[in-house]
């Protein structure tokens, strides 16, 4: 049994952040990441940020990664596993570790759960022959490997991810047909929906994927326009030849390890599916168990950087650390969250919070 | 198929090895998965569907979703989106759930 006071499990810009926090209070901490890397999917955005303007956005994800990383290997207070998956939380706090096919059983003072999202996928005949994978997906094969997933993209989903996604593959040299996008607008930032616009790609607004064709792998795949109802308008469906769709229709969180521990959960469609109940310290219903990032509702890497930073603070705190300062620290924190949560943009997200922050 | 040139990314490659996939000989790079070294061979299905026999493929990429098991070194269920490339791997389409021996 190995001890520490605070696990953290993920390493993406949520885990990172909360495990600088706290060992910058004077916790001892244990990161845990299934990956052999540490940034989540930060790794792999190439592109320059949206978000914020305090919270680094322009800079490029994976350079972001790359500094949260190497502070955090800096740190002598944090001992970081790679290769590492959490399997399983149990009822006497015990989190259960498989690492080179050997188990590690870790007992915390307290647990910080930043395990991020997974991405959804869509219903259409033939969804499941290769050639359909997840944007996400299609970005690691690309930007992390250098390998292309097939010549001929068509791209589901015009928000963000979607839109980026498909100019990164036309940066490696693939062809992308077209995007479609259920919704009457582009759900993506101009700036990126422009560059793809200007490289030629057609976006399809208020259209959806019928079906994919194919025997053993995608060969092509039909569309179809929606009416205001978003149902499909006969006779108006288009052919495209290409080997690869790409799924960018939105992530879920995954919460497995919090429905083991007990968490109390709650369906919000507005952060991605069933998430966590927590309180403004992002402390969930089972104490001593917190929640940072994508986990605990879809956002975005600077948001989840900021809740990173609370559940770190917070965590250290219950522990008996503290700072002059740390009121400040966490006022400012909150002070951020609020401005980037701001506006019309962080309207889905304010409701959503409301519905589970108690 | 490999991306030759980027405007943004540098990809630094691992030494060259050899695999052999469904006992044909092909080429990766050790460092990457399996499933990215298959794919640059052209290589997309992975295994079979265990009721329907239906083609699977890799879907998340991120060791998630279980779609891209394949048989590697005898041993079944290996998730090639996060396995790493080794040389002399003999790496196997999967048909049903695997045994254990
Ligand atoms: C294609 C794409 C483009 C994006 N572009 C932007 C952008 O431009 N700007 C922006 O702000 N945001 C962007 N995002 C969103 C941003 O990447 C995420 O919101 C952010 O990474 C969430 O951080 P996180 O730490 O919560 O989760 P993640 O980054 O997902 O990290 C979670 C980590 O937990 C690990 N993990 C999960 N389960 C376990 C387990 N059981 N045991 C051990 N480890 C585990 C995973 O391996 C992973 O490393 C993009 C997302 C995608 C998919
Ligand atoms: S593709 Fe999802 S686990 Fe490998």
């Amino acid at each position: 049994m190995r001890h520490t006071e605070i696990c953290i499990v993920g390493g993406g810009p949520a885990g990172l952040t909360a495990a600088l926090r706290a060992a910058a209070l004077g916790a001892a901490v244990l990161l845990i990441d299934r990956n052999d890397y540490l940034g989540g999917q930060l790794i792999k955005q190439t592109h320059r940020f949206f978000g914020s303007k305090q919270q680094r956005a322009s800079e490029r994800g994976i350079n972001i990664a790359r500094e949260l990383a190497y502070a955090v290997q800096e740190e002598e207070k944090i001992t970081v596993l790679t290769e590492a998956t959490a399997l399983g939380y149990y009822k006497d706090g015990v989190v259960l570790v498989e690492q080179n096919e050997k188990i590690i059983k870790i007992k915390p003072k307290k647990l910080i759960v930043a395990t991020g999202g997974a991405e959804k996928t869509l219903l259409f005949p033939n969804n499941d022959l290769p050639g359909v994978y997840g944007a996400g997906a299609v970005q690691t094969l690309v930007n992390v490997y250098g390998v292309k997933p097939g010549k001929r993209v068509l791209m589901v989903g015009a928000g963000n991810i979607g839109v980026i996604v498909s100019y990164q593959l036309l940066q490696a040299g693939v062809e992308v047909a077209g995007i479609v996008e259920a919704a009457p607008r582009i759900g993506a930032y101009w700036v990126h929906a422009s560059k793809v616009v200007r490289a030629g790609v057609p976006i399809y607004t208020s259209h959806t994927i019928k079906r994919a064709w194919g025997e053993s792998e995608v060969e092509g795949a039909t569309i179809v326009q929606l009416d205001e109802n978003w149902q499909p308008i006969e006779g108006t469906e288009k052919d495209f030849d290409v080997d690869v769709i790409c799924l960018s229709v939105g992530l879920s969180p995954l919460t497995e390890l919090l429905w083991q521990a007990g968490c109390k959960m709650e369906f919000v469609p507005e952060l991605g599916g069933r998430v966590p109940v927590r309180n403004e310290n992002l402390e969930t219903s089972v104490p001593g168990i917190y929640v940072a990032g994508d986990v605990s509702g879809i956002e975005e890497a600077s948001a989840a950087m900021m809740e990173g930073a609370l559940a770190g603070l917070n965590a250290a705190r219950a522990l008996g650390y503290n700072a002059p300062d740390l009121l400040q620290r966490k006022a400012e924190i909150l002070k951020e969250l609020e401005g980037l949560r701001s506006g019309p943009v962080g309207e889905k997200i304010r409701t959503g919070l409301a519905k589970v922050t108690c | 198929m490999r991306v030759n040139e980027h405007p943004i990314l540098n990809f630094t490659k691992g030494k060259k090895v050899k695999f052999y996939y469904n006992g044909q000989q092909l080429e990766g790079y050790e460092g990457e998965t399996i499933a990215a070294a298959l794919h640059a061979n052209g290589v997309r299905v992975m295994r079979e569907s265990i009721r329907l026999h239906r083609p699977r493929g890799l879907f998340c990429n991120i060791g998630n979703c279980s779609s891209c098991l394949m048989i590697v070194n005898g041993k079944p269920n290996v998730r090639v989106c996060v396995e790493k490339l080794q040389e002399g791997m003999v790496v196997e389409t999967q048909r049903g759930k695997g045994e254990l021996k």
